[in-house]
């Protein structure tokens, strides 16, 4: 098991390939800045950062702290408090947004990774007078009680039916390899990420079934 | 209106609205994401600055010493609100917790600082920079040391007595022929609702408003008034929906009281929610029991004796969990006992969570039952069949207003395919996994509690109804306009409902299961006053007039709904309240629930294959909504019965695992399909709704019932919950 | 959380560069990192954020096996056809760790160095020598039901999380790095991370600055590919005990086993009693295990685990 430098060829080429554009991109990354906290008695410098990415369709530029995550931005900057924080650690869920079609937990990511991301939160989904389908099938099984966990369950649970159709396996999957097809068992170990606590957990799996085309 | 007999013939009666499975009519709202949570009033608060709780680092001792200076240098810190600057505050009339500490720390997280900020990161990072040093004293963690110096609690407020004796139970019990004697566990559980409980506060001169997340606006007020020593008129509270409360919102929490001192010392409104890893030792829980139970019986089955005690632990002050509850009313047997036990614990305050006292109780009792039809060679299902009572078991003669236990029961053995079951534990297998069947009861109390409404009437013919009711994902939105539609003779499109407001009239707030029954029959009396208003207005005779189609008729003269209001709105406002009836009557709300689970004959996981649940719960108002709250329950139960547990640690003092990481509850791959039959139960003696509560019932028994299950597959009994497959491989001999 | 500047890196080599700035870190997925941070667990002043320089392939290597890019996300090394038909212990152990959002965003160097998931460690009101070295260990006395019965040490019982980690041990996978300076190295991933000893706050054989480039499969042995995980509720929890095997026709196998370790435990020596039995094995896997009260049910249910195991794939 003694292979130091087995493969070094590659990764040497790979740094020389890194080192002809470093300077390039060091100077068009953008690095720190300064902003005086308003309102505040004593003026000290804060690390502040900008961003671009596109929201629900519209482009977004935002100058903030560097520590707002993408979770914040959503509700505290933009008001778009349809994601919710419902634990800001990863344990819940409450926070899934779809970044370039893929959902993923807002509260763990800094906005600033998003640079010219396109993010769909559950008010980019649907409207109340335009539901997604899945949205209207939430409300028709009743998928939901307090509503809270409500919006990261059906971003969830709209990305987990792509998922399924681009053949990515799960835990429950009998078979690695594709073709997979939605079921009971397989939507409830994709949708594992997304904490109910009003328990509507049985109502969301027939709502998605239906969605999804399957009956039962 | 007062409700003082049992109800006859009325508007409700005409089921063309009530009864039927509606959909939630603020489900457009939930699913797009377009209703607004406490944390989330960005219109009416535009400049909010964010405040951040910093917990205390020990679980008892002084605060010695807070230096401010780095954290107030910090940028855009705006204040600091600690004990030295906070004002006297009092306890509130629920919980007994102090919810700012200082100088005296009473549990670990207790909060002991709230730093105010123009960004929430600013305000968490500055909450860091505070040094607290303290002095640590020694304090009680350990529920099980406590046990034998443990005292009679007071009498306490939605509590059974510390004590009942009926007949001469020990004498019964030793003579029994066939008796069981164990003792149980169950742990600290968390309410883990999805929204943190969150707040924010804005005065305006001597008047404060708070967008806020709790369960009983009445008391919210109340409390607060208290707490902060200002005059009840000068609060006014609104919580339009709460994402989840399960009892763990009932009154002002450390939010409230944190964001109104926030505001006020930093001059500006203020908006704080509880960071997740802060709720589980700063906020409430249910409480550790420890259970013992002895049930003595003939041979044949029949109940002779039956005690149940259970052991709790509670803040100086705080409340017993009333867990012998249900063994008061459930089963038959002339000789009883039930006594309750509390010591003093130095952790956060155990207060009510879904089904306080019945939900532990029915974990141990359930076991207990399953023990003894063991015991007696008979089936579970048999046994309970067999001790049912129609009358109340304490007081003879008191009948129960309806009860179908027994129904219950068979109805879901026959769906469930109980007889399936094999009663030899251990003796189904497919492939590596032991399949096992359990069954438990369920009971809960069925109160019904003072509410008031208002109700408007436009010219359009839209109906508005206020009350300061409260959502927490029970439906209450739906049934009420149910409630409404039907009494007014309306399309669900003619109603709007608002909830959530301590400016609109006293409702029986969500708590104990009492608020489907008690907010309807609130609305129900109002909506009686607004049709005599409506009679009054048109000419009509009221007691003829006829509500339909958004119509109203008398003999041969017919008006659309709201020409009444054509000049002007018409309001009608009134309370139901009750007389004596609860107590001629014990009301109470039964259940059966059949489980089967699979257990690794390997490693012992655990997982559940089938779940039924049977309720028998009064009218029901909405079956949809009704199921719902009835799966939930289910998931609940399972989260008791397999994970969850607030796990002390008796050196330092806390609840070790205090993040959703930690602390277990059911995901999507722990449930599947949940099955619920709701039997036919029209109870006059409740309301004129003739409905009953039916959240808490499908909790009670559900994780006994697992248990059981577990038993069943493997032969192996564990009576500390959670059943975790550690205690199931220490008891594989 | 700390303040800290931010800078995208654009290359490799500008983020191996920029490491040398003081307080500096790397981001990658950030799904443990930043959760660390909010609880100023970690303090970075500067973050390097390297989720655009590259290394998001999976390719294959001239010997047969697979070199994958540090960044490829945990969801598309699990999905990744190759990964999936010939080491599908991967894929397995990959989808049975976190959530469907969080493996969209986690990395395979990040999933590498997550730490450990130790309550007390979480908890920076508690003695922690991982988090504070020296402070102490409340574990030891504490809650101990999740963590570590063996290599483990007197001043740390935490286990390594990972999942990933248990099959790519398994695997013999080998680590490649690049330092500051730019020189590359290669660990293979039974001498990646340390044993706690008295410095539980080294967790890795990593240098200051070291990144982490890619991840190499050596090529397929075949077999049958299992991995167990053993936990409370069905999904989205950590092991307490994981079991990853290849077994061979002729009766051996190799078995790495998470949830028991302050790293992926896997022993030479226990593997030729494989084809003995689960009992044997286990035993001199575990042999000079240290667990306390709440953790000792680990010794059989890692027995028992690997005993359901073969039986399943052996008849």
């Amino acid at each position: 098991m003694e292979n130091e430098n087995g493969s070094g060829s590659i990764t040497r080429r790979e740094m020389l390939a890194g080192t002809a554009v470093a300077v390039t991109a060091l100077a068009i990354t953008s690095v720190t800045g300064l902003e005086a906290a308003p309102a505040s008695p004593i003026v000290t410098p804060v690390e502040s950062a900008g961003v671009s990415f596109n929201v629900n369709g519209k482009a977004v530029n935002l100058e903030m702290d560097t520590r707002t995550t993408l979770l914040d931005v959503l509700r505290e900057h933009l008001h778009l408090t349809g994601t919710k924080k419902g634990c800001d650690h990863g344990q819940c869920g409450a926070c899934t947004v779809l970044v370039n079609g893929r959902r993923i937990n807002s509260c763990l990511s800094l906005a600033l990774q998003h640079q010219d991301d396109s993010i769909t939160t559950i008010e980019g989904i649907g409207t109340p007078e335009n539901l997604h389908p899945m949205q209207s099938a939430f409300i028709k099984h009743d998928g939901f009680q307090c509503g809270y966990c409500t919006p990261g369950q059906i971003c969830s649970a709209v990305a987990v039916l792509e998922e399924i159709k681009a053949g990515v396996p799960s835990h429950v999957s009998t078979e690695l390899m594709g073709p997979m097809a939605f079921s009971n068992a397989e939507f409830r170990e994709r949708m594992s990420g997304n904490l109910c606590r009003c328990g509507a957990y049985s109502n969301i799996a027939q709502a998605a079934a239906e969605v999804a085309g399957v009956t039962g | 209106m007062k409700f003082d007999k049992p109800a006859g013939i009325n508007p409700i009666d005409q089921l063309k609205v009530i009864g039927k499975p509606t959909d939630r009519i603020e489900g457009p709202l939930k699913t797009t994401g377009t209703a607004k949570y406490a944390y989330e009033h960005n219109q009416e608060v535009t400049n909010p600055a964010y405040g951040y709780i910093v917990g205390s680092a020990i679980a008892k001792g002084m605060i010695t010493r807070i230096d401010q200076s780095a954290a107030k240098a910090a940028p855009g810190v705006l204040a600091i609100v600690t004990a030295a600057n906070a004002g006297p505050l009092q306890a509130g009339k629920f919980y007994v917790s102090r919810f700012l500490a200082g100088p005296q720390i009473d549990h670990y997280h207790q909060a002991v600082a709230v730093v105010v900020a123009e960004t929430f990161e600013q305000a968490r990072y500055a909450g860091s920079l505070l040094k607290i040093d303290y002095k640590k004293s020694k304090g009680s963690f350990d529920l099980d040391a406590l046990k034998d110096s443990a005292q009679t609690p007071p009498p306490a407020q939605f509590g059974p007595p510390a004590q009942t004796m009926i007949g001469d139970f020990e004498g019964a019990f030793k003579t029994a022929q066939v008796k069981m004697d164990e003792t149980y566990s169950t742990p600290d559980q968390a309410h883990a609702m999805m929204e943190p409980h969150a707040t924010i506060a804005k005065w305006e001169g001597d008047k404060l408003t708070c967008w806020c997340s709790i369960q009983q606006m009445n008391w919210g007020v109340r409390d607060l008034a208290i707490i902060l020593g200002i005059p009840k008129e000068n609060i006014r509270l609104i919580a339009s929906y709460i994402g989840g409360g399960f009892g763990g919102k009932g009154t002002v929490l450390a939010d409230l009281v944190a964001a109104s001192l926030a505001a006020r010392v930093a001059g500006r409104p203020v908006k704080l929610a509880l960071q997740r890893p802060l709720m589980f030792n700063n906020t409430i829980h249910r409480p550790k029991t420890i259970q013992r139970i002895r049930i003595g019986a003939d041979p044949d089955g029949k109940i002779t004796a039956i005690g149940h005690e259970s052991w709790s632990g509670n803040l100086q002050g705080g409340r017993t969990e009333p867990a012998t509850a249900s063994t008061r009313i459930l089963y038959a047997g002339a000789n009883r006992l039930t006594r309750l036990k509390l010591a003093v614990l130095d952790l956060a305050e155990g207060n009510a969570m879904r089904a306080p006292g019945e939900a532990p109780g029915m974990m141990a009792l359930e076991i207990a039952m399953d023990e003894m039809a063991e015991k007696l060679s008979m089936d579970p299902v048999a046994f309970r069949i067999k001790n049912d009572s129609q009358e109340d078991p304490e007081k003879p003669g008191r009948k129960f207003s309806t009860r179908k236990l027994v129904e219950c029961l068979q109805t879901g053995a026959e769906k469930f395919g109980w007889n399936s079951r094999n009663a030899k534990p251990g003796s189904i297998k497919e492939g590596q996994w032991l399949i096992g069947m359990g069954v438990a009861s369920a009971v809960r109390g069925a109160p019904v509690t003072k509410s008031a409404a208002r109700v408007r009437l436009n010219s359009s013919g839209i109906i508005t109804v206020e009350t300061d009711m409260t959502d927490l994902g029970t439906g209450t939105y739906t049934i009420i306009a149910q409630t409404a539609a039907e009494m007014m003779g309306v399309g669900l499109d003619k109603v709007v409902v608002k909830l959530g407001d301590s400016s609109f009239p006293e409702s029986a707030g969500s708590g104990g299961q009492w608020g489907a029954a008690s907010s309807t029959s609130g609305v129900y009396a109002a909506c009686v006053k607004l049709r005599e208003a409506v009679a009054n207005r048109l000419g009509l005779d009221a007691d003829k007039a006829q509500f339909a189609d958004g119509r109203v008729r008398a003999g041969d003269r017919s008006f659309a709904l709201g020409d009444a209001a054509k000049n002007a709105e018409l309001v009608a406002q009134d309370e139901m309240t009750y007389g004596e009836l609860s107590k001629e009557y014990a009301q109470t709300t039964f259940g059966a629930h059949f489980v089967e689970v699979a257990v690794h004959a390997y490693t012992f996981e655990i997982r559940v294959r089938r779940m039924l649940a049977v309720c028998h719960a009064g009218r029901i108002l909405n079956p949809k909504a009704a199921r719902s709250q009835v799966i939930g329950a289910m998931t609940m139960g399972v989260g008791a019965a397999l994970m969850e547990e607030m796990v002390v640690d008796k050196n330092i003092g806390f609840f070790v695992n205090h993040d959703l990481a930690g602390y277990e509850v059911p995901v999507h791959a722990d449930i599947p399909y949940q099955e619920v039959i709701l039997l036919e139960d029209i109870d006059p003696t409740m309301s004129p709704m003739k409905a009953k509560g039916i959240g808490e019932l499908g909790l009670c028994g559900v994780a006994s019932a697992v248990a059981n299950a577990v038993y069943n597959a493997t032969g192996i009994r564990v009576r500390d919950y959670p059943i975790t497959l550690d205690k199931l491989l220490k008891n594989n001999v | 959380m700390k303040p800290f500047t931010y800078e995208r890196a654009e290359t490799l080599a500008q983020a191996a560069a920029a490491a040398s700035k003081p307080g500096a870190k790397f981001l990658a997925g950030g799904t443990n990192l930043l959760d660390l941070m909010k609880l100023q667990i970690e303090t970075p002043t500067h973050l390097i954020d390297i989720g655009r320089i590259g290394l998001d392939k999976i390719e294959p290597t001239p010997d047969g096996g697979l070199r994958i890019g540090a960044l490829v996300r945990n969801t598309d090394l699990a999905a990744d056809a190759r990964v999936r038909t010939d080491y599908a212990i991967l894929s397995r152990a990959l989808l049975a760790g976190a959530s469907g959002q969080l493996r969209n965003k986690a990395t395979t160097s990040g999933n590498l160095l997550q730490r450990t998931r130790c309550p007390y460690f979480y908890d920076t009101n508690q003695p922690c020598n991982k988090r504070s070295p020296g402070s102490g260990c409340s574990a030891i006395a504490g809650f101990s039901r999740q963590l570590a019965v063996i290599g483990s040490s007197d001043a740390c019982i935490a286990t390594h999380p990972s999942d990933m980690a248990v099959a790519m041990m398994a695997l013999d996978a080998v680590i490649e790095t690049v330092k500051p300076d730019g020189k590359t190295r290669q660990i293979p991933i039974s001498q990646f991370y340390r044993l706690p000893g008295k410095t539980p706050h080294l967790e890795t054989t990593l240098e200051k600055n070291e990144l982490i480039t890619s991840v190499i499969l050596p090529a397929p042995v075949g077999g049958i590919h299992v991995y167990h995980k053993v936990r409370d509720r069905a999904s989205y929890a950590f092991a307490l005990v994981s079991v990853g095997a290849i077994l061979f026709k002729d009766g051996s196998g190799r078995i790495a086993v998470g949830g028991v370790a302050p790293r992926p435990w896997r022993n030479a020596s226990a593997e030729k009693l494989i084809p003995i039995g689960a009992k044997e094995f286990a035993s001199r896997l575990l042999e000079g295990a240290r667990p306390t009260q709440e953790n000792a049910f680990k010794l059989a249910l890692v027995e028992r685990t690997i005993e359901g195991i073969l039986t399943e794939n052996r008849s």
